[in-house]
């Protein structure tokens, strides 16, 4: 039964916590695209940004969070998404809107981005150097022991403290997004500007204004997502190398342009990436007696090496864009 | 002073101009209805109008205000309304989120005034939780008009409004677009069924090739033998 528990641990807590993850970046990249009509490559970099804004906080106010109780960094990170969603709608104003003005082909705001990109990753080795860095500043990580109550069980299911506030979070931004598309009237307008800008335009719908607000909300879940990833593991500076091309992968495989699409897509990937680095002897050993003798099990029998998972979002682009590209909820093509 | 006024316009989409001297003008409580081949640039000078192209030339009123190359916004908040030959809904949002869309820049009054557009297209009401999208042709039309009408404009650019329509549902648009006229809209729409629609028009300007070939009343129009040989099929 332990078998059992490894299995928890690695494929349902990590493949929920990747994919939380790559759906909060993905529904960043399909808010953008369905906004601006754009692939916005420097979204992965954006996430970096906020959880390092979050890390400054931190180092500047290290007791903050004992006073209430929770992770400084937690703390922090309501301030570090309204700085980074003011970064957002700054780099927007100076890079992409200019391009957009002109009318140039969407193409040319994509390489635009990976200008931006670049220029954000330079930023991040300057300032934060090219080491990890730990985000609990002045506490510990919690790490939580879940005793499963069967007596077969001696191995505790793990869960970590940024992990559970990563679940709370997730579901509250989902939630929150929901309401917002759906409820308001700046929300209702963003979608209306996402079927049809230009009857948008005609509609008396300031479509810069919702530009905007569309970049404070892309920056405020970048920020999220960025930091509780951070939290988890470490801090680096090049995190963004390990987030790309699986939320764009999110992204695609939940049809473009479709919030919901890439919450699915990212658990899509997520899993996929824990399912095909997952050790599947762990489960088959229990069974090896009753396995034919010439059948011997390896020790590992994962699909991918751990160290190779990045394949696996690779792989499930290619497929999406050969099979499927508007994804499985028909989005656009980008 | 005539509603909307058009003087001499010239104007295109940045290359060569498509329209080469459009003059137009209608009063207050009038239709005037814009006929003529495919290309004549009809759509091209609504959306002249709109603000939606550049004119290069000549000038454009509303209550004799100044209003030429002024972006679709502000003209929204001057009280004109546009509905565009295509993409004239958001399909994805439900019809009365469409309607909304419509009152954007004047939210206070939202509910009363989709009562007042439910009242004036009652299949809508059924409808109006379901995506635009999944509409039939006639009833899209009709979130389309609506749409324009949420903010209760002085003058309704109509493109087409019955383009794809069975005669059954064009009589029916236009039974609707006369009563919005009676309710006091001005009313400046492109058609391709010229003989009718020019029949419920005070003003009619028969476009080719860019500019004005015939601009007289409705009626005259219609008798005109010349013009009925020319452009309303003998
Ligand atoms: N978006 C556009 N860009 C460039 N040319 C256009 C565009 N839309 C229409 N045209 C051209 O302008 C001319 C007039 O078109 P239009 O005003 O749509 O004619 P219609 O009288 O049938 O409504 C046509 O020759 C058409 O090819
Ligand atoms: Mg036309």
């Amino acid at each position: 039964m332990n078998e059992l528990v490894f299995f928890i641990n690695n494929v349902v807590v990590a493949g929920s916590v990747t994919g939380s993850i790559y759906a909060m970046g993905a529904i960043g990249v399909t808010l953008v695209f369905s906004i601006m009509r754009f692939a916005h490559f420097a979204h992965a970099d954006m996430m970096t940004l906020g959880a390092f804004v979050v890390l400054l906080l931190s180092l500047a106010f290290p007791g903050a969070g004992s006073v209430v109780g929770l992770p400084t960094a937690i703390v922090m990170l309501p301030i570090a998404m309204v700085v980074t969603a003011a970064v957002a709608v700054g780099i927007d104003k100076a890079f992409y809107k200019p391009l957009r003005s002109h009318g140039v082909k969407p193409i040319v705001i994509v390489i635009g981005s990976l200008g931006v990109t670049l220029m954000l990753q330079g930023l991040l080795r300057l300032f934060a150097g090219t080491s990890p860095q730990n985000m609990y500043v002045a506490e510990r990580k919690e790490i939580y022991r879940l005793e499963l109550p069967f007596e077969a069980v001696t191995r505790p299911v793990i869960v970590t403290e940024p992990q559970v506030i990563l679940f709370i979070l997730v579901v509250a931004a989902v939630v929150g997004l929901h309401l917002f598309l759906n409820k308001t009237r700046t929300g209702k307008a963003m979608r209306a500007m996402s079927d049809n800008p230009d009857l948008a335009r005609a509609s008396g719908i300031n479509t810069n204004h919702i530009v905007s607000v569309t970049w404070i909300i892309v920056g405020g879940l970048a920020t999220m997502a960025g930091t509780l990833l951070s939290m988890d593991v470490t801090f680096k500076p090049d995190l963004s190398f390990f987030l790309l091309l699986p939320i764009f992968a999110a992204a695609i495989v939940g049809g473009v342009g479709h919030p919901y699409g890439a919450i699915a897509g990212g658990f899509v990937v997520g899993f996929a990436e824990t399912l095909a680095v997952f050790n599947w002897a762990v489960l088959l050993r229990p069974f090896q007696e009753r396995l034919p003798d010439w059948l011997e099990l390896p020790n590992n029998l994962a699909f991918v090496g751990t160290e190779y998972k990045i394949v696996v979002p690779f792989f499930i682009l290619v497929a999406i864009l050969v099979w499927r590209p508007t994804g499985i909820f028909k989005g656009k093509v980008i | 002073m005539p509603l909307l006024e058009a003087r001499d316009v010239h104007g295109g989409y940045g290359g060569m101009n498509i329209l080469n001297g459009v003059d137009m003008s209608i009063e207050a409580d009038e239709i005037g209805v814009i006929v003529g081949p495919n290309g004549a640039g009809k759509s091209t000078m609504l959306k002249a109008i709109f603000g939606l192209l550049q004119v290069n030339q000549g000038e454009i009123r509303l209550r004799g205000e100044p209003i030429t190359n002024l972006a679709p916004n502000k003209l929204v908040h001057m009280g004109m309304g546009f509905v565009p030959q295509e993409n004239n809904i958001f399909p994805s949002l439900s019809v009365e989120e469409n309607l909304e869309m419509g009152a954007y820049i004047r939210p206070s009054g939202v509910s009363r005034m989709l009562e007042q557009i439910y009242e004036f297209f009652p299949p809508l009401l059924d409808k109006r939780r379901q995506p635009a999208g999944e509409l039939s042709g006639g009833q899209r039309q009709m979130v389309a008009m609506g749409r324009a009408l949420m903010v209760e404009p002085s003058v309704l650019l109509l493109d087409e409004p019955t383009a794809g329509l069975s005669p059954l549902f064009m009589n029916e648009i236009f039974e609707r677009v006369k009563k919005i006229n009676a309710a006091g809209v001005g009313i400046l729409m492109v058609e391709q069924h010229a003989k009718q629609a020019l029949a419920i028009a005070h003003k009619g300007f028969v476009l080719a090739a860019g500019y004005n070939r015939f601009t007289d009343t409705g009626e005259a129009l219609l008798n005109d033998p010349e013009v009925a040989k020319s452009f309303l099929g003998g």
